[in-house]
């Protein structure tokens, strides 16, 4: 029995994990999990790139290494939901155990055109907001330039597993189509469009996440979600600076 | 432009940028309002403060990342949510994602000066934000305890 209660806790905090939630609260669903459950106490720790879960009074120790990593907030939401449904009897553990494992096979996502139109206007607005110029003309391109950024970055993300790729290819994209727009009389300031068309890519939320894990006391977490924003920034410069540098 | 125009216009279009953004990064259906008015308010603080208080860059977005704190504690006890579901989408407008994409473009392009400028920049702002954040959370601990969650909260 209490091998399938520490299996249900490492997929709940590999589903977490994968949707980006903070460390602090895998750490606390996984251990209410394991408590509400009927163990003693747990022994949880995670870090972005595998999870371990012990038992205090038992000589066993699972561990369940991750490979993908994203900003899924429908993940963080169900796994909550399901921990709360069980710590309130509603769910017994092997419901649990069936729930998460639905829910990882297939979590329930916005359709494709609905996520591209949503980086268009992300990308248009942002870019009147940033740039405090209230300039319309350069809307519909920053729009288009947004949109197909992101469909660049969706549709390479299947091919290759380097995340570096992909977002390189999309701010390629973007850099490329901007440059065409401008030089065709369809916009106006380069710079703004591309600040805004590359808002839905950058990784400003993942550069934040970072350093409040760090605060947290979640030292290893801090530096390798540092060190994966790190990377998504240079790819995105260097997709773009390649336009600058060469044309 | 009067400045009453300036301010609808900031607020609608941070809210609306948020949504698109939450929608981006898959937020629940019924979180996706609350969650734009989360980055509409954060935006709003920091807009007021930087452009017409001066109160400088980094208080500013500590104050803005301070207000969307508190909204998303109370957002997050209205719906039962987890408070990132309505953090991460309203810090979008806020984040230097793209001052991070100028330093780096800056350091290809051979400007060193600049780059080294922008990155501390990057630092410092991520830091008033995460900053912002530990106070509303500290607020929000000393306000409400959970039965059981207080005993392991990190």
């Amino acid at each position: 029995m209490h091998n399938e209660l520490l299996e249900v806790c490492l997929l709940a905090g590999r589903i977490m994990i994968e949707g980006g939630s903070e460390m602090y609260r895998v750490d606390d669903t996984m251990r209410r999990i394991a408590v509400n459950g009927g163990a003693q106490d747990a022994l949880v720790f995670t870090t972005p790139t595998g999870i371990f879960i012990g038992l205090g009074n038992e000589s066993k120790t699972l561990l369940s290494p991750i490979d993908k990593r994203s900003i899924d907030m429908e993940k963080v939401a169900q796994v909550n939901q399901l921990s709360r449904s069980f710590a309130a009897h509603e769910l017994g553990l092997h419901e649990l155990h069936e729930a998460l494992h639905h829910l990882d096979q297939n979590t329930p996502f916005f359709p494709f055109w609905l996520q591209v139109l949503a980086a268009g206007v992300c990308s248009t607005m942002l870019m009147v907001v940033f740039a405090q110029a209230y300039d319309w003309f350069d809307m519909p391109l920053a729009a288009v330039v947004g949109a197909l950024g992101f469909i660049a970055y969706a549709k390479i993300s299947p091919l290759t597993r380097v995340r570096f790729i992909s977002e390189l290819g999309g701010a390629f994209v973007v850099g490329v189509t901007a440059w065409a727009g401008v030089k065709l009389g369809v916009g106006r300031n380069l710079d703004n469009v591309i600040i805004g068309a590359v808002m839905p890519l950058v990784p400003g939320v993942a550069i934040t996440n970072s350093i409040r894990d760090m605060l947290a006391g979640h030292l290893l977490s801090g530096i390798a979600r540092g060190m994966e924003a790190l990377l998504s920034a240079a790819a995105i410069g260097v997709g773009i600076a390649l336009i600058f540098r060469f044309f | 432009m009067p400045y009453w125009l300036q301010f609808l216009v900031q607020l609608s279009f941070s809210y609306v940028s948020t949504v698109a953004f939450a929608i981006i990064i898959n937020v629940p259906r019924r979180a996706l309002n609350f969650a734009g008015w989360a980055g509409a308010i954060g935006w709003i603080v920091y807009w007021v403060l930087t452009y017409d208080l001066d109160v400088g860059r980094m208080m500013g977005n500590l104050l803005g990342a301070f207000a969307i704190g508190i909204c998303g504690m109370i957002f997050s006890r209205i719906k039962k949510m987890p408070v990132i579901i309505f953090n991460i989408p309203g810090l979008v407008p806020l984040v230097p994602g793209a001052t991070a994409y100028q330093a780096v473009r800056a350091l290809v392009l051979g400007q060193i000066d600049k780059a080294s400028k922008l990155t501390v920049r990057v630092a410092m702002v991520a830091g008033a934000i995460a900053v912002g954040f530990m106070l509303a959370q500290l607020l929000a601990e000393q306000t409400y305890r959970h039965p059981v969650g207080g005993k392991y909260k990190a």
